[in-house]
Protein backbone atom coordinates (compact mmCIF):
# COMPACT_ATOMS: atom_id res chain seq x y z
CA UNK A 1 0.00 0.00 0.00
CA UNK A 2 3.03 2.27 0.38
CA UNK A 3 3.49 2.56 -3.39
CA UNK A 4 -0.09 3.78 -3.69
CA UNK A 5 0.69 6.52 -1.20
CA UNK A 6 3.83 7.40 -3.15
CA UNK A 7 1.75 7.73 -6.32
CA UNK A 8 -0.80 9.87 -4.47
CA UNK A 9 2.00 12.15 -3.25
CA UNK A 10 3.32 12.36 -6.82
CA UNK A 11 -0.15 13.31 -8.05
CA UNK A 12 -0.53 15.99 -5.40
CA UNK A 13 2.91 17.40 -6.24
CA UNK A 14 2.08 17.44 -9.95
CA UNK A 15 -1.24 19.17 -9.25
CA UNK A 16 0.49 21.85 -7.18
CA UNK A 17 3.04 22.33 -9.97
CA UNK A 18 0.23 22.57 -12.53
CA UNK A 19 -1.42 25.35 -10.52
CA UNK A 20 1.73 27.24 -9.61
CA UNK A 21 3.79 27.15 -12.81
CA UNK A 22 3.79 30.29 -14.94
CA UNK A 23 3.97 28.66 -18.37
CA UNK A 24 0.59 27.41 -19.60
CA UNK A 25 2.06 24.54 -21.63
CA UNK A 26 4.01 23.30 -18.60
CA UNK A 27 0.78 23.39 -16.61
CA UNK A 28 -0.96 21.22 -19.19
CA UNK A 29 1.91 18.72 -19.11
CA UNK A 30 1.73 18.64 -15.31
CA UNK A 31 -2.01 17.89 -15.54
CA UNK A 32 -1.09 15.01 -17.84
CA UNK A 33 1.28 13.76 -15.15
CA UNK A 34 -1.62 13.80 -12.67
CA UNK A 35 -3.69 11.71 -15.08
CA UNK A 36 -0.94 9.16 -15.63
CA UNK A 37 -0.48 8.89 -11.85
CA UNK A 38 -4.21 8.25 -11.49
CA UNK A 39 -3.95 5.54 -14.16
CA UNK A 40 -1.16 3.84 -12.22
CA UNK A 41 -3.18 4.10 -9.01
CA UNK A 42 -6.14 2.40 -10.74
CA UNK A 43 -3.82 -0.37 -11.95
CA UNK A 44 -2.54 -0.86 -8.41
CA UNK A 45 -6.10 -1.05 -7.06
CA UNK A 46 -6.85 -3.83 -9.61
CA UNK A 47 -9.21 -1.86 -11.82
CA UNK A 48 -7.82 -2.36 -15.34
CA UNK A 49 -10.98 -1.08 -17.06
CA UNK A 50 -10.68 2.24 -15.34
CA UNK A 51 -6.93 2.32 -15.94
CA UNK A 52 -7.33 1.88 -19.70
CA UNK A 53 -10.12 4.48 -19.75
CA UNK A 54 -8.06 6.97 -17.75
CA UNK A 55 -4.94 6.50 -19.90
CA UNK A 56 -6.75 6.89 -23.21
CA UNK A 57 -8.90 9.83 -22.13
CA UNK A 58 -5.83 11.51 -20.67
CA UNK A 59 -3.88 11.18 -23.93
CA UNK A 60 -6.76 12.48 -26.03
CA UNK A 61 -7.49 15.43 -23.75
CA UNK A 62 -3.77 16.29 -23.61
CA UNK A 63 -3.56 16.25 -27.41
CA UNK A 64 -6.69 18.40 -27.71
CA UNK A 65 -5.42 20.86 -25.10
CA UNK A 66 -1.96 21.20 -26.62
CA UNK A 67 -2.77 21.05 -30.32
CA UNK A 68 -6.13 22.71 -30.59
CA UNK A 69 -6.50 25.25 -27.83
CA UNK A 70 -3.10 26.58 -26.80
CA UNK A 71 -1.81 28.97 -29.42
CA UNK A 72 0.55 31.07 -27.35
CA UNK A 73 1.44 31.65 -23.78
CA UNK A 74 -1.43 33.50 -22.17
CA UNK A 75 -0.30 35.61 -19.22
CA UNK A 76 -2.46 35.64 -16.15
CA UNK A 77 -2.24 37.88 -13.13
CA UNK A 78 -1.65 36.48 -9.69
CA UNK A 79 -1.56 39.80 -7.90
CA UNK A 80 -4.36 41.86 -6.44
CA UNK A 81 -7.10 41.06 -3.92
CA UNK A 82 -4.92 38.61 -2.08
CA UNK A 83 -6.83 39.06 1.18
CA UNK A 84 -10.10 37.99 -0.42
CA UNK A 85 -8.41 35.17 -2.34
CA UNK A 86 -6.67 33.74 0.71
CA UNK A 87 -9.76 34.04 2.90
CA UNK A 88 -12.03 32.32 0.38
CA UNK A 89 -9.45 29.58 -0.22
CA UNK A 90 -9.15 28.90 3.51
CA UNK A 91 -12.93 28.95 3.92
CA UNK A 92 -13.54 26.45 1.14
CA UNK A 93 -10.69 24.24 2.35
CA UNK A 94 -12.25 24.17 5.82
CA UNK A 95 -15.71 23.33 4.43
CA UNK A 96 -14.29 20.59 2.23
CA UNK A 97 -12.21 19.03 5.01
CA UNK A 98 -15.15 19.07 7.44
CA UNK A 99 -17.50 17.48 4.91
CA UNK A 100 -14.87 14.89 3.98
CA UNK A 101 -14.27 14.06 7.66
CA UNK A 102 -17.94 13.46 8.44
CA UNK A 103 -18.52 11.58 5.19
CA UNK A 104 -15.48 9.33 5.42
CA UNK A 105 -16.42 8.36 8.99
CA UNK A 106 -19.69 6.77 7.87
CA UNK A 107 -18.61 4.78 4.80
CA UNK A 108 -17.10 1.31 5.28
CA UNK A 109 -13.35 0.90 5.50
CA UNK A 110 -11.15 0.66 2.42
CA UNK A 111 -11.39 -2.75 0.79
CA UNK A 112 -14.45 -3.86 2.79
CA UNK A 113 -17.26 -2.70 0.57
CA UNK A 114 -20.91 -3.47 1.30
CA UNK A 115 -21.94 -6.24 -1.09
CA UNK A 116 -25.73 -6.20 -0.94
CA UNK A 117 -26.62 -5.28 -4.54
CA UNK A 118 -23.32 -5.92 -6.26
CA UNK A 119 -23.25 -9.54 -5.08
CA UNK A 120 -26.13 -10.16 -7.52
CA UNK A 121 -24.08 -8.79 -10.40
CA UNK A 122 -21.06 -10.90 -9.55
CA UNK A 123 -23.12 -14.07 -9.20
CA UNK A 124 -25.20 -13.61 -12.36
CA UNK A 125 -22.74 -11.99 -14.76
CA UNK A 126 -22.02 -15.15 -16.73
CA UNK A 127 -25.39 -16.88 -16.49
CA UNK A 128 -27.69 -13.96 -17.19
CA UNK A 129 -25.55 -11.53 -19.18
CA UNK A 130 -23.29 -13.99 -20.96
CA UNK A 131 -20.25 -11.87 -20.30
CA UNK A 132 -17.17 -12.90 -18.35
CA UNK A 133 -16.07 -9.35 -17.64
CA UNK A 134 -18.29 -8.26 -14.75
CA UNK A 135 -17.72 -4.58 -15.49
CA UNK A 136 -18.87 -5.01 -19.09
CA UNK A 137 -21.83 -7.09 -17.92
CA UNK A 138 -22.96 -4.33 -15.56
CA UNK A 139 -22.34 -1.48 -17.97
CA UNK A 140 -23.93 -2.87 -21.12
CA UNK A 141 -26.44 -5.35 -19.75
CA UNK A 142 -27.67 -4.87 -16.18
CA UNK A 143 -27.45 -1.12 -16.38
CA UNK A 144 -27.74 -0.53 -20.11
CA UNK A 145 -29.97 2.47 -19.51
CA UNK A 146 -27.08 4.11 -17.66
CA UNK A 147 -24.97 3.61 -20.76
CA UNK A 148 -27.78 5.11 -22.83
CA UNK A 149 -27.79 8.15 -20.57
CA UNK A 150 -24.02 8.45 -20.74
CA UNK A 151 -24.04 8.28 -24.54
CA UNK A 152 -26.89 10.80 -24.62
CA UNK A 153 -24.88 13.21 -22.46
CA UNK A 154 -21.81 12.74 -24.66
CA UNK A 155 -23.87 13.16 -27.83
CA UNK A 156 -25.39 16.37 -26.50
CA UNK A 157 -21.93 17.68 -25.62
CA UNK A 158 -20.66 16.83 -29.12
CA UNK A 159 -23.65 18.56 -30.73
CA UNK A 160 -23.05 21.61 -28.56
CA UNK A 161 -19.35 21.85 -29.41
CA UNK A 162 -20.03 21.34 -33.11
CA UNK A 163 -22.77 23.96 -33.09
CA UNK A 164 -20.52 26.54 -31.44
CA UNK A 165 -17.31 25.73 -33.31
CA UNK A 166 -18.75 25.10 -36.76
CA UNK A 167 -17.16 26.76 -39.74
CA UNK A 168 -20.32 27.09 -41.86
CA UNK A 169 -21.65 30.44 -40.66
CA UNK A 170 -18.33 32.07 -39.92
CA UNK A 171 -17.73 33.55 -43.38
CA UNK A 172 -20.85 35.71 -43.12
CA UNK A 173 -19.68 37.49 -40.02
CA UNK A 174 -16.49 38.78 -41.61
CA UNK B 1 0.50 10.61 -51.04
CA UNK B 2 3.40 10.73 -53.46
CA UNK B 3 4.57 14.25 -52.79
CA UNK B 4 5.15 13.98 -49.09
CA UNK B 5 7.74 16.69 -48.82
CA UNK B 6 5.38 19.36 -50.18
CA UNK B 7 2.55 18.66 -47.77
CA UNK B 8 2.30 20.26 -44.34
CA UNK B 9 2.78 18.22 -41.25
CA UNK B 10 5.65 16.63 -39.44
CA UNK B 11 8.90 15.15 -40.74
CA UNK B 12 9.34 12.16 -43.02
CA UNK B 13 10.17 9.88 -40.10
CA UNK B 14 6.89 10.63 -38.35
CA UNK B 15 4.94 10.19 -41.57
CA UNK B 16 6.50 6.82 -42.34
CA UNK B 17 5.96 5.50 -38.82
CA UNK B 18 2.39 6.80 -38.90
CA UNK B 19 1.71 5.02 -42.18
CA UNK B 20 2.91 1.75 -40.66
CA UNK B 21 1.25 1.97 -37.24
CA UNK B 22 -2.04 3.56 -38.29
CA UNK B 23 -3.83 0.36 -39.23
CA UNK B 24 -2.66 -1.36 -36.09
CA UNK B 25 -4.02 1.41 -33.87
CA UNK B 26 -7.38 1.29 -35.65
CA UNK B 27 -7.43 -2.50 -35.38
CA UNK B 28 -6.57 -2.32 -31.69
CA UNK B 29 -9.49 0.03 -31.05
CA UNK B 30 -11.91 -2.35 -32.78
CA UNK B 31 -10.37 -5.30 -30.93
CA UNK B 32 -10.82 -3.63 -27.54
CA UNK B 33 -14.41 -2.83 -28.45
CA UNK B 34 -15.56 -6.25 -29.59
CA UNK B 35 -13.48 -8.05 -26.95
CA UNK B 36 -14.79 -5.96 -24.06
CA UNK B 37 -16.91 -8.75 -22.57
CA UNK B 38 -13.97 -11.06 -21.85
CA UNK B 39 -11.15 -8.58 -21.30
CA UNK B 40 -10.83 -5.09 -19.86
CA UNK B 41 -12.09 -2.48 -22.26
CA UNK B 42 -15.35 -1.54 -23.88
CA UNK B 43 -17.01 0.75 -26.33
CA UNK B 44 -15.88 4.03 -24.84
CA UNK B 45 -12.19 3.10 -24.72
CA UNK B 46 -12.26 1.55 -28.18
CA UNK B 47 -13.99 4.61 -29.57
CA UNK B 48 -11.34 6.90 -28.16
CA UNK B 49 -8.57 4.73 -29.61
CA UNK B 50 -10.29 4.85 -33.02
CA UNK B 51 -10.52 8.64 -32.69
CA UNK B 52 -6.84 8.76 -31.71
CA UNK B 53 -5.88 6.89 -34.89
CA UNK B 54 -7.52 9.64 -36.97
CA UNK B 55 -5.98 12.31 -34.75
CA UNK B 56 -2.68 10.60 -35.51
CA UNK B 57 -3.23 11.14 -39.26
CA UNK B 58 -4.10 14.76 -38.67
CA UNK B 59 -1.05 15.43 -36.49
CA UNK B 60 1.36 13.73 -38.88
CA UNK B 61 0.03 14.69 -42.32
CA UNK B 62 -1.82 17.93 -41.69
CA UNK B 63 -5.54 18.54 -41.75
CA UNK B 64 -6.09 18.38 -45.49
CA UNK B 65 -5.13 14.72 -45.76
CA UNK B 66 -7.19 13.85 -42.71
CA UNK B 67 -10.26 15.69 -43.95
CA UNK B 68 -9.86 14.11 -47.40
CA UNK B 69 -9.96 10.71 -45.76
CA UNK B 70 -12.96 11.42 -43.56
CA UNK B 71 -14.98 14.51 -44.32
CA UNK B 72 -16.54 16.51 -41.53
CA UNK B 73 -20.13 16.40 -42.80
CA UNK B 74 -19.91 12.67 -43.38
CA UNK B 75 -18.65 12.34 -39.82
CA UNK B 76 -21.69 14.18 -38.46
CA UNK B 77 -24.11 12.01 -40.42
CA UNK B 78 -22.23 8.94 -39.18
CA UNK B 79 -22.52 9.99 -35.52
CA UNK B 80 -26.19 10.83 -35.86
CA UNK B 81 -27.09 7.54 -37.54
CA UNK B 82 -25.13 5.61 -34.90
CA UNK B 83 -26.91 7.50 -32.11
CA UNK B 84 -30.34 6.80 -33.65
CA UNK B 85 -29.58 3.09 -34.02
CA UNK B 86 -28.32 3.01 -30.44
CA UNK B 87 -31.50 4.66 -29.20
CA UNK B 88 -33.73 2.29 -31.17
CA UNK B 89 -31.76 -0.70 -29.96
CA UNK B 90 -31.96 0.25 -26.29
CA UNK B 91 -35.55 1.49 -26.23
CA UNK B 92 -37.03 -1.15 -28.50
CA UNK B 93 -36.96 -4.88 -27.85
CA UNK B 94 -33.41 -6.10 -28.26
CA UNK B 95 -31.72 -9.42 -27.64
CA UNK B 96 -30.31 -9.16 -24.14
CA UNK B 97 -27.67 -11.82 -24.48
CA UNK B 98 -25.89 -10.08 -27.32
CA UNK B 99 -26.06 -6.58 -25.93
CA UNK B 100 -22.42 -6.79 -24.83
CA UNK B 101 -21.43 -7.05 -28.50
CA UNK B 102 -23.90 -4.66 -30.08
CA UNK B 103 -23.95 -1.80 -27.56
CA UNK B 104 -20.14 -1.29 -27.49
CA UNK B 105 -20.04 -1.18 -31.30
CA UNK B 106 -22.44 1.75 -31.50
CA UNK B 107 -20.86 3.35 -28.46
CA UNK B 108 -17.52 3.12 -30.26
CA UNK B 109 -19.02 4.77 -33.34
CA UNK B 110 -20.52 7.64 -31.34
CA UNK B 111 -17.51 8.23 -29.10
CA UNK B 112 -14.88 7.86 -31.82
CA UNK B 113 -16.68 9.93 -34.39
CA UNK B 114 -17.74 12.55 -31.90
CA UNK B 115 -14.37 13.14 -30.27
CA UNK B 116 -12.65 13.29 -33.66
CA UNK B 117 -15.30 15.78 -34.81
CA UNK B 118 -14.63 17.90 -31.71
CA UNK B 119 -10.90 17.75 -32.43
CA UNK B 120 -11.48 18.81 -36.05
CA UNK B 121 -13.75 21.66 -34.97
CA UNK B 122 -11.28 22.97 -32.39
CA UNK B 123 -8.32 22.70 -34.79
CA UNK B 124 -10.21 24.48 -37.56
CA UNK B 125 -11.32 27.12 -35.08
CA UNK B 126 -7.84 27.94 -33.82
CA UNK B 127 -6.16 30.89 -35.45
CA UNK B 128 -2.76 29.21 -35.65
CA UNK B 129 -3.89 26.87 -38.40
CA UNK B 130 -5.64 29.60 -40.36
CA UNK B 131 -2.42 31.57 -40.64
CA UNK B 132 -0.46 28.58 -41.85
CA UNK B 133 -2.96 27.89 -44.61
Amino acid sequence: MVELHLILLFMIAAAVIAVEVKDLLSGVVAIGAVGIGLCMAFLMLKAPDLAIMQLVVEILSLIILIRATIRKDIPFSVSGRWVFNTASTLLFMAIFLLAAYFTLKTIPAFGNALMKVSRFYIDNAVSKAGSENVVAAIVVNFRAYDTLGEVAVLFTAIIGVLAIARSAGKARGR
Amino acid sequence: MQKIHEEPGMTLIVKTVTRITLGFILLYGIYITVNGHVAPGGGFVGGIIVALSFVHIMLAFGKKVALKRLHSNMLRIFISVAALIFLLMVIGPWEHRYSHIAIPLFEMAIVGGGLFAIFIALVLLSKFDKNSE
